[in-house]
Formats: structure tokens, C-alpha cells, sequence
């Protein structure tokens, strides 16, 4: 028995450190790497920045990018506008992922297969594809501003393609499943009991709402705002086709440090601050969680 | 029992479909004050509709319900007199033991120390007074339950509905929290309805008890009627166990009837006032407590007498339960009170022995 359950506890111990070994791989060394090129300066040489340690072997890092990025209001601008950005898109796939999540879960076994099945489609088809798409419908004469002249409510196009909103959209429209996967499955597990009783002990349908369902769905919700505001923060792809030239967002600037202006620890300090600007709030929220849940 | 004049519950006509199919068919039933009314039937016997027509959880197709004189059809569940105990419990896991039974009372912006007086009452009441700050997770089974009941008769409901309450309890728990639900009952006057497909159960709980199947009520009275007169063969089959004979009305006569009975090659008698006719074909049945087992012809005393093998017997320390092949080749079903103590079998497999009753005894099923 005791050579059993030995056997069980290494096994379990392998399968705990595969994922962790993967993680340390190509995790958090590559961000080891980054964050030494952070601390370097750029030169014109290959690698296109200076080594960590001089020829006498002393450490020679220096803070200069992060002054820099700490400096140049450009940079705080495009994180705050990032942040935004980011956070508008959360709030509004949330307040359309939400109901259709609820509406799922709420419906009969058969009907539920197939309404996933929906949300997951999209992701058969490229995702360059669907952005491309949305060029087609948002732009000038696309289909939205076509069908608007056609009706009469508007005079000449409305511009929507290269603005803020149409990023705004993009990001929403590509992470919207990302949360409703999540919600669903929280609401999905969720006793309806638990609702019958709040109705049978006084509350209407939208304080039951309020007192049970949402309190419950939480975890699910800030799993899926998560799945949305962290890739949409350093999203690139989509700034960069529906965004206009001035919609500078992080993962635009890192791209260019990196790619245009070849300026490898300017790049990475970006990748650090946008790295530390995630975490640290994530951590917080994560703490807060357990203290709830584990107190009393 | 039932002030008749003046019902708690009074249920008129009332149905309920899906589609086409039908899960309550047009029930009448008026529940008294103080009632413990049980609604007894197998799954989907249309029990569950029932008691959630009566919460106001699923709106009837046809019908009222009335309580204490107010037609509540077609109000929502919150603006009912009416609480209810779930099967599932659905102790809300967000919340503490207290937060779970002062719910209700904060839905109905009850004062502070009002509610902290009540919860207290309620904490009490339910013993676990101990527990007010546990964590839902914390809690057992049986505690759980306890919580459920606190939180839905805190509000003081003039009806409790209970969805199958002590199901999800294990056996010794189980017998013990029904005396506690009876105790309960008692000391607080409310009405309860409860739905079960345990007999059991619903016999030791309730005043009365509905037997229901197929989305009707097949006989509504007391335990003891239920059992001892079932109206008609699923309400016998459905309570304990009971033999039944089928036969044709030989004769009848003021104390009773006479049933030809083929498969037994005899004549039974039952005594009664049915409402037969000679000739109609009747079933005839015994349960097996009221069957005697003995060695030798019993004397003429009982009307009743068969010849029969033991074919196979089983020892359950307070009773010993027989099942006899009959000459006919039919099996009966005997138990008997093993009343002395004894290490020897009173008869072993295959002994030739003779069972009786008396003519009291066997019901006449008509349907």
C-alpha cells in the first residue's frame, strides 16, 4: 500500500512539473532574456545591444529605457489609451457575453450543443480573415455606411474605419467567446434551485439576479474579463488594420521599437511595464479572492 | 382533522400540460389548518408540478389554488404565503448559515434587531445555534437540511411546502429528523405539505396522505386507511407489499362477499360493504402481516386456509418473511413478528405448512 501511494505522489509530482518545466522554458526565461535586454543600451552591432557585463567584468545595466518610458509622455499616453481601450472592450463584451452565456445555459441540452458550436465557429475561419472582414463592413463605403445612405439616415459615410472605434470593436467582436465560455460555464453549473429559493423568500426576479446569480457567476466573470483585457491590452494585429496611423496602441509601439526603429532595449522595457502594468493588478484581485473565499 | 368548511388550501380543477402531455390532471383538494398532508406517488406521477403550482413556480394550465380565502394562481412565488423547502436544499453557498436563514426576513426589510431576534429563534429551534457563522461547505447533510427549514420558516409561512425532505439523509438520520419535522410542525401550527415517493415516510409523517399517479389523486385519507383500504390496485401495489387473487363475485350477502377464486381452486371471503355485483371479476388482496403460517390445518375459525411449501425464507430479526408456493403453483408473500427468541428456524425450505386469514382481512379491489 505504502509503495502504492509513493508511486502515486511521484506521478502526481511529474505531471505537476511538465507544465511548470514548460513554463520555466519558454516562460520565464524568455522573459529573463527581455527583461536583461531592458537593462541594456542599444548599439549598432549583432546583437543590437550591450552585453550585461563589461570587458572587466563588472555589471554594466543601467535604468535609462525605463526612465525614458517613464519620461516621454508619449509612452504613458499609449498605456493609458491601451488600458482604455482594453477595458471599454471588457465592459462591452461583458455586457453582450453575459446574457447570451445566461441564455445558453439556459436552455434545453439539445439547443445548448448547438448554440456553442456557434460560439466556437468563428474560430475555424482565420483570424486575419475576420478582421479583414470588419474592414469591409466599417469602412467608408462599406456595408454599414452603404445600407445607412440607402436608408436615408445618413448624407455621406460616417468615418469609422481607422478611428479608435473601430479598433474598440475589433476587440470586442475577437474576444467576445473568450468570455462567454467561461460565464457559461459557471452559469451552467449553477443550481436553479438557488434562484426558485431567493423568488420563494421575497425576492423579485431582478433582486435574485443581483443576490445570487451574479455573486455566483463571479468567478467565471473575472476569468472571462481576464481572457479579454490581457490580449487585448498588447493586441497588435488589430490597431494595426483598423486603427488609424495616430492609434498608437502598446503592442503597436512595441512592434515598431522592436521591428522600425531596431531599438531592442527600448522594445523590451515597453514589454516589462506592460508585463508589470498586467500582473501586478492581476495578483491583487487574485489575493482579494482568496481572502474572501477562505475567510470565516 | 379537516375543518371542511373552512380550508387552509383549497385546490379546484387545477391542471397543468406541457405540450401534450398532461402532468397534473384536474385536482380537488382542500387542506385543513395544521395539516401534514403528504402527496405520495412515484417520479413522474405530476407530485413535483403540484407542489410547484403551489409555491407559484409554474402557472396551472387550468384550475385555482386559494390560501386562507385568496386566490393566489396566479401570483409570483415572492407575494405567496408559502415557503419552500427544496429537495436540493439550495442553501445558498455564497452565504453563512445566518445570512442563508435571515434572507428572507432582508427581502422583507424587516428591522435589524428584529431579524437578529428571529434568526436566533429559528437557530435555536433547529439546534444550531452553534453554526451561525459556518460556511455552507462546512456543513453536513443533515445540518444543511436543517439550515433549508430554518430559512423558510423564518418568514412564518401559513404553508411549508417540502420537496421530498428527508430523501437526500442516510437511514438512521433520516428516521430521526422526521420526528423532529413532526415536532416542529406541531409547535409552530403551520400547515405542511409534503411531497414524497417514499411511503414510508409519508405514512409515518403525515395526517393525510394523496396517493398520486398519472396527474391524479387515486385515494386521499388517513395512513391507516390508505393502507388497510386501498380503493383500487395500484394504490395497494404502491403501499407495502400485498397478495392479490383474482376472482368473479360468487355471491353476496349483508356481512360480506363471496369470491370464486380459479387460480386457488377455493372460494374466499371478504367482509365489507362493496359495491359489487355477482359475476364481476374482483381482485382479492391480503398483506402479508395479516397472514398466519402454522404446521398443521389451522381450525375452521379462519375462512382462509391453503396448503402450501416454504420456498424460500429470510430472517430480518424482528420479523421473519416467508414466501410460500401454494398448490396452484402461485407465490405468497408471509411475514410474521418473531416474537420468541429462538435460535432454531420455526420451519425450514421446502416444509409442507398451511396459511390462513381471517375474512376481515383481505380487501376486494375492484379496479
Amino acid at each position: 500500500m505504502a509503495g502504492a501511494t509513493q508511486h502515486d505522489t511521484l506521478w502526481q509530482r511529474i505531471t505537476i512539473a511538465v507544465p511548470y518545466l514548460w513554463l520555466l522554458v519558454f516562460f520565464l526565461l524568455p522573459f529573463a532574456i527581455i527583461l536583461k535586454i531592458s537593462l541594456a543600451d542599444p548599439i549598432i552591432a549583432q546583437p543590437p545591444f550591450t552585453p550585461s557585463f563589461d570587458q572587466h567584468g563588472d555589471l554594466a545595466i543601467t535604468a535609462d529605457n525605463f526612465l525614458f518610458l517613464l519620461t516621454d509622455k508619449l509612452y504613458a499616453v499609449t498605456y493609458l489609451k491601451s488600458v482604455l481601450l482594453a477595458a471599454a472592450a471588457t465592459i462591452l463584451s461583458l455586457a453582450l457575453g453575459f446574457p447570451i452565456a445566461y441564455g445558453i445555459a439556459r436552455s434545453s441540452p439539445a439547443t445548448r450543443s448547438l448554440l456553442l458550436l456557434l460560439i466556437i465557429l468563428p474560430f475555424w475561419i482565420s483570424f486575419l480573415l475576420r478582421v479583414y472582414a470588419w474592414m469591409g463592413l466599417l469602412n467608408n463605403h462599406g456595408v454599414i455606411n452603404n445600407s445607412l445612405l440607402w436608408l436615408g439616415l445618413i448624407d455621406q459615410p460616417i468615418q469609422m474605419m481607422y478611428t479608435d472605434f473601430a479598433v474598440f470593436i475589433g476587440l470586442t467582436y475577437s474576444y467576445l467567446p473568450f468570455l462567454v465560455l467561461p460565464v457559461y460555464a459557471t452559469l451552467e453549473r449553477m443550481d436553479e434551485d438557488l434562484v426558485e429559493a431567493a423568488l420563494d423568500l421575497g425576492a423579485s426576479r431582478t433582486r435574485a439576479f443581483w443576490d445570487i446569480t451574479w455573486p455566483l457567476a463571479r468567478p467565471g466573470v473575472i476569468a472571462g474579463c481576464l481572457l479579454v483585457f490581457i490580449p487585448a491590452m498588447g493586441e497588435y494585429v488589430i490597431p494595426y488594420l483598423l486603427g488609424g496611423p495616430d492609434a498608437l496602441l502598446i503592442g503597436r509601439v512595441l512592434f515598431d521599437e522592436f521591428y522600425v526603429n531596431r531599438d531592442w532595449p527600448l522594445a523590451s522595457a515597453v514589454a516589462v511595464m506592460l508585463l508589470l502594468l498586467l500582473v501586478v493588478p492581476i495578483v491583487f484581485l487574485q489575493r482579494s479572492q482568496t481572502r474572501e473565499t477562505g475567510a470565516a | 382533522m379537516t375543518d371542511t368548511a373552512n380550508p387552509l388550501i383549497r385546490i379546484a380543477g387545477l391542471s397543468k400540460s406541457f405540450g401534450d402531455f398532461v402532468a397534473v390532471d384536474d385536482i380537488h383538494l382542500d387542506i385543513g389548518r395544521s395539516e401534514l398532508f403528504s402527496i405520495l406517488g412515484g417520479s413522474g406521477c405530476g407530485k413535483s408540478t403540484l407542489l410547484r403550482m403551489l409555491a407559484g413556480f409554474e402557472t396551472p394550465s387550468a384550475g385555482k389554488v386559494e390560501i386562507d380565502g385568496i386566490d393566489v394562481t396566479h401570483l409570483p412565488p415572492y407575494e405567496r404565503p408559502v415557503n419552500m423547502m427544496f429537495q436540493s436544499y439550495a442553501v445558498f453557498p455564497h452565504m453563512n448559515v445566518e445570512k442563508n436563514i435571515a434572507y428572507g426576513l432582508r427581502k422583507d426589510r424587516v428591522g435589524k434587531h428584529e431579524i437578529a431576534r428571529r434568526v436566533d429563534d429559528m437557530l435555536e429551534l433547529v439546534q444550531l445555534g452553534d453554526f451561525r457563522q459556518r460556511k455552507t461547505d462546512q456543513l453536513s447533510g443533515g445540518q444543511l437540511q436543517r439550515v433549508a427549514l430554518a430559512r423558510a420558516l423564518i418568514k412564518r409561512p401559513k404553508v411549508l411546502l417540502l420537496d421530498e425532505p428527508l430523501a437526500a439523509l442516510d437511514k438512521k438520520l433520516r428516521e430521526r429528523t422526521q420526528f423532529e419535522l413532526m415536532n416542529i410542525q406541531d409547535e409552530l401550527g403551520i400547515t405542511f405539505v409534503v411531497v414524497t415517493h417514499d411511503q414510508e415516510e409519508a405514512m409515518t409523517l403525515s395526517s393525510r396522505i394523496a396517493v398520486m399517479n398519472e396527474g391524479r389523486f387515486l385515494q386521499v385519507g388517513e395512513p391507516k386507511e390508505i393502507y388497510e383500504y386501498p380503493c383500487n390496485r395500484f394504490v395497494a401495489n404502491f403501499i407495502g407489499t400485498i397478495n392479490t387473487f383474482e376472482g368473479t363475485v360468487a355471491s353476496v350477502d349483508p356481512d360480506g362477499i363471496s369470491i370464486q377464486c380459479e387460480e386457488l381452486g377455493s372460494t374466499l371471503r371478504a367482509v365489507g360493504d362493496y359495491a359489487v355485483a355477482v359475476g364481476q371479476a374482483v381482485g382479492v388482496a391480503v398483506r402479508p402481516e395479516k397472514i398466519f403460517i402454522s404446521r398443521s390445518e389451522p381450525e375452521d375459525l379462519y375462512d382462509a386456509r391453503l396448503r402450501g411449501i416454504v420456498d424460500d425464507q429470510g430472517y430480518l430479526g424482528n420479523l421473519s418473511l416467508y414466501r410460500v408456493r401454494l398448490e396452484s403453483g402461485k407465490m405468497i408473500q408471509v411475514s410474521s413478528q418473531n416474537r420468541r427468541r429462538s435460535s432454531k428456524r420455526f420451519v425450514e425450505w421446502d416444509d409442507e405448512i398451511w396459511i390462513s386469514w381471517q375474512p376481515l382481512s383481505a380487501v376486494v379491489l375492484v379496479d
